[in-house]
C-alpha cells in the first residue's frame, strides 16, 4: 500500500525533498536505502568538513524556519575545533500559523532527515543531536523515535556508523506547547529544561547554545534538504531556484483556495501561479483580497502586490517574508478586522512576557482590535493600532514582537476601509479598555 | 530519558517528562512535581515554574477524551470559529471546561500544523482534518459509544 498523503500532489511540484512521500513505507530505511538513502553521507565522509560547509554555501540554501538565514553561513560560524562538545539541534517545533510542512518531512521521510542531521554532525564534528519536536505533535514524537531506533538497528546511527568509524546519537526532545519555543535561543533554554524565554545575542548560539557548548541549529525542512545538496551537488541544489535563493521549498497553501495543501515549489516560483494553478485557484470564482506570504507573522500582501516570484529577496523588496511557507489566501469576503484580531489574539497568547513591549504591545492591540471587532470601535483607535505596533518594532530580545507588529501595520495601513466600514456600523458605545 | 542529555545536565528531562508522566497520572499534582524535580535533581519550584509556562501543562485534570478545536487564521478562514461553537454546543460547556462525566474536555488551541487541511481538530494526539460540525458530532459519538 502506497502511503497515504492529505493532499494529492500537483502535477506542477518539483519533488527533491519529497519525492520519496507517497511511496510504499516511505518512512521506513529500507525504502530510503533502495531510493538513494545515506549516499550522501558516505560521500560526505569522504570530504573534508570544509568541504561539505563550502558545497551547502553553494546550494544557496537558506533557513526554512523563517528567518531564511544563509545555511552554509550559519555553518561556517560553529567552531569545530573547539574543545567543547559541539552539538546539532533541530527544530521541529513548528509552529507559525499558517505552516504545515515539517510534519510531513518527518512523516514520510525520517530518514532523510536523520542523514542531513548526520552530515551536519561530519560538518561540525558533532556527535550528539537533539530533535525538539512540539508537544501536540506526539505521534509524530513516536514515528521519529521509531526510526531512530531503525537507524540504530541497522548501523545508521550509534557507534561507527555504516562502517565509516563516525559516531552519532540523535535522540527526540518533546516540547509541551509554546510558540515561544520555535525561536532558537528560547527553544534551547526549554530543551535545559526551563522556561521557553529568549536569550540576549551574542553569543549566538554558534558559539554558545546547548548548555554554553556550540550549536548548529536548524529547521527540520533546512536538515532534510541536506543530503540532497551533497548527493547531487550544491550547485544543481541552487539552480533550481533563483540566485541566491537555492532549491526548492514544501510550500503550504492554506485558506480560500480550491486545493489547499503542501506542494514542492522552486524558489522564484510565481505567487500566482502558485494560487490558481498549483492550489487551483478560490472557489466560487471569488476576486484575491489578499495573500499571508510566509506565516502570520509576515505582512500581509494585497492582490495587485501578488504577482511577484516567491524568494526571500523579492519578498523582502515588497515588504514582506517569504518567512516558514506558510501561504495564506484570503478572498474578498474576509473581514481584516476580525483577521487582525485573530492574529493578535495568538501573539498576546504566545508573548512570554520577558520583554514589556511586545507583552504590553500584543495585550493592548489585542484589547482594541476585539473593541473594534465588537462593534465599539473609534476613529482614533485606527492610527493607535499602528503607533503601538511600531513602537514594539526591534524593542525587544526575539522576534516575536515584530511577528505581531508587522501584519498588523500592514493590515491598518492596506485594508482600512475594513476598519472604516466597522465605524460607520459601530452597534454600540465605545467602552473604555481596561487592563 | 535522563541518559539522553549531558552529564549533569539532567534538568533537561524537566519538560519532557512532564508531559509523559502527565498522560499517566491526568494532571501535574505537588506530588509529580517533587517527583520530577528528585528525578531531574532540581528543586521542586524549578520544576513548578516551568508548569505555568508550557500551555499543555495542567495542573487539573482534563476530560478522558480533550477536543481541540484550532481557530486560528487558516482553520478561521475555512470555518473553525464556528466548529469550535458548535463543539460548544455539542459538548456544553466552555474554553478549558470539563463535561459532569470527566469524559470530554474543550479548547480553542492554537495553529496545531494543519493548516492546509483545515479546519483541524486533536482529541487527546489524534489529529482530525477538513472536519465538519457534522464529522465532529460522528467522532464525539464515537467517543461516547466507546465507553
Amino acid at each position: 500500500m502506497p502511503t497515504t498523503l492529505y493532499n494529492e500532489p500537483s502535477p506542477l511540484e518539483t519533488k527533491v525533498l519529497s519525492k520519496r512521500f507517497g511511496l510504499e513505507n516511505s518512512h521506513r530505511l529500507d525504502t530510503y536505502l533502495a531510493h538513494d538513502g545515506f549516499k550522501a553521507f558516505l560521500k560526505a565522509r569522504q570530504m573534508t568538513p570544509e568541504q561539505i560547509v563550502e558545497e551547502v554555501k553553494t546550494s544557496a540554501l537558506r533557513g526554512r524556519g523563517g528567518a531564511g538565514f544563509p545555511t552554509g553561513l550559519k555553518w561556517s560560524f560553529v567552531p569545530r575545533t573547539s574543545p567543547k562538545p559541539k552539538y546539532i539541534v533541530i527544530n521541529a517545533d513548528e509552529s507559525e500559523p499558517g505552516t504545515c510542512k515539517d510534519r510531513l518531512l518527518m512523516e514520510y521521510d525520517p530518514h532523510q532527515l536523520i542523514e542531513g542531521i548526520l552530515i551536519a554532525g561530519l560538518a561540525m564534528d558533532a556527535h550528539k543531536g537533539y530533535l525538539y519536536i512540539r508537544g501536540e505533535y506526539r505521534y509524530l514524537i513516536d514515528h521519529t523515535d521509531r526510526a531512530i531506533g531503525e537507524a540504530y538497528s541497522k548501523g545508521y546511527l550509534g557507534k561507527n556508523i555504516a562502517g565509516t568509524g563516525f559516531d552519532f546519537d540523535l535522540y527526540t526532545h518533546s516540547g509541551a506547547g509554546a510558540y515561544e519555543c520555535g525561536e532558537e535561543t528560547a527553544l534551547l533554554d526549554s530543551l535545559e529544561g526551563k522556561r521557553g524565554i529568549p536569550r540576549m545575542k551574542p553569543p549566538f548560539p554558534a558559539v554558545a547554545g546547548a548548555w554554553a557548548s556550540p550549536t548548529l541549529l536548524n529547521n527540520v525542512e533546512t536538515f532534510s534538504a541536506v543530503p540532497n545538496i551533497i548527493r547531487d551537488g550544491g550547485a544543481a541544489f541552487a539552480a533550481l531556484g533563483t540566485p541566491k535563493n537555492g532549491g526548492t521549498r514544501l510550500v503550504c497553501i492554506s485558506g480560500h483556495v480550491n486545493k489547499p495543501g503542501v506542494y514542492e515549489l522552486p524558489l522564484g516560483y510565481p505567487m500566482l501561479k502558485a494560487i490558481y494553478e498549483v492550489a487551483g485557484g478560490i472557489p466560487g470564482g471569488k476576486k484575491l483580497k489578499a495573500v499571508v506570504p510566509g506565516g502570520s507573522s509576515c505582512p500581509l500582501l494585497k492582490a495587485e502586490e501578488c504577482d511577484i516570484p516567491m524568494d526571500y529577496d523579492t519578498l523582502a523588496k515588497a515588504g514582506s517574508m517569504l518567512g516558514s511557507g506558510g501561504m495564506v489566501v484570503l478572498d474578498e469576503t474576509t473581514d481584516m478586522v476580525k483577521f487582525a484580531l485573530r492574529i493578535m489574539r495568538f501573539y498576546a497568547h504566545e508573548s512570554c512576557g520577558w520583554c514589556i513591549p511586545c507583552r504590553e504591545g500584543t495585550t493592548w492591540l489585542r484589547k482594541i482590535l476585539q473593541r473594534f471587532d465588537d462593534g465599539g470601535g473609534r476613529k482614533e483607535d485606527i492610527p493607535v493600532l499602528g503607533e503601538v505596533s511600531k513602537n514594539m518594532l526591534g524593542r525587544t530580545f526575539c522576534a516575536l514582537g515584530d511577528a505581531a507588529a508587522m501584519p498588523t501595520i500592514s493590515i491598518v495601513e492596506k485594508f482600512r476601509e475594513d476598519f472604516e466600514k466597522r465605524l460607520a456600523g459601530a452597534s454600540r458605545a465605545s467602552e473604555l479598555v481596561t487592563v | 530519558m535522563l541518559a539522553a542529555y549531558p552529564e549533569g545536565r539532567k534538568r533537561s528531562a524537566v519538560v519532557p517528562m512532564l508531559i509523559y508522566a502527565q498522560d499517566e497520572t491526568g494532571a501535574v499534582t505537588p506530588e509529580l512535581i517533587a517527583e520530577v524535580a528528585k528525578r531531574c535533581e532540581v528543586e521542586p519550584l524549578q520544576v513548578d515554574e516551568v508548569v505555568g509556562y508550557y500551555s499543555m501543562l495542567h495542573r487539573k485534570p482534563l476530560g478522558k477524551y480533550h477536543v481541540q478545536v484550532c481557530t486560528n487564521i487558516s482553520c478561521l478562514l475555512v470555518g473553525g470559529e464556528e466548529l469550535y461553537e458548535h463543539a460548544k454546543k455539542k459538548l456544553g460547556i466552555g474554553n478549558k471546561q470539563v463535561t459532569a462525566d470527566g469524559q470530554f474536555s474543550l479548547e480553542e488551541v492554537e495553529c496545531m500544523g494543519a493548516c492546509s487541511w483545515a479546519p483541524a481538530v486533536e482529541i487527546n494526539y489524534d489529529f482530525h482534518h477538513y472536519v465538519t460540525p457534522e464529522r465532529l458530532d460522528q467522532l464525539i459519538d464515537a467517543l461516547r459509544k466507546a465507553n
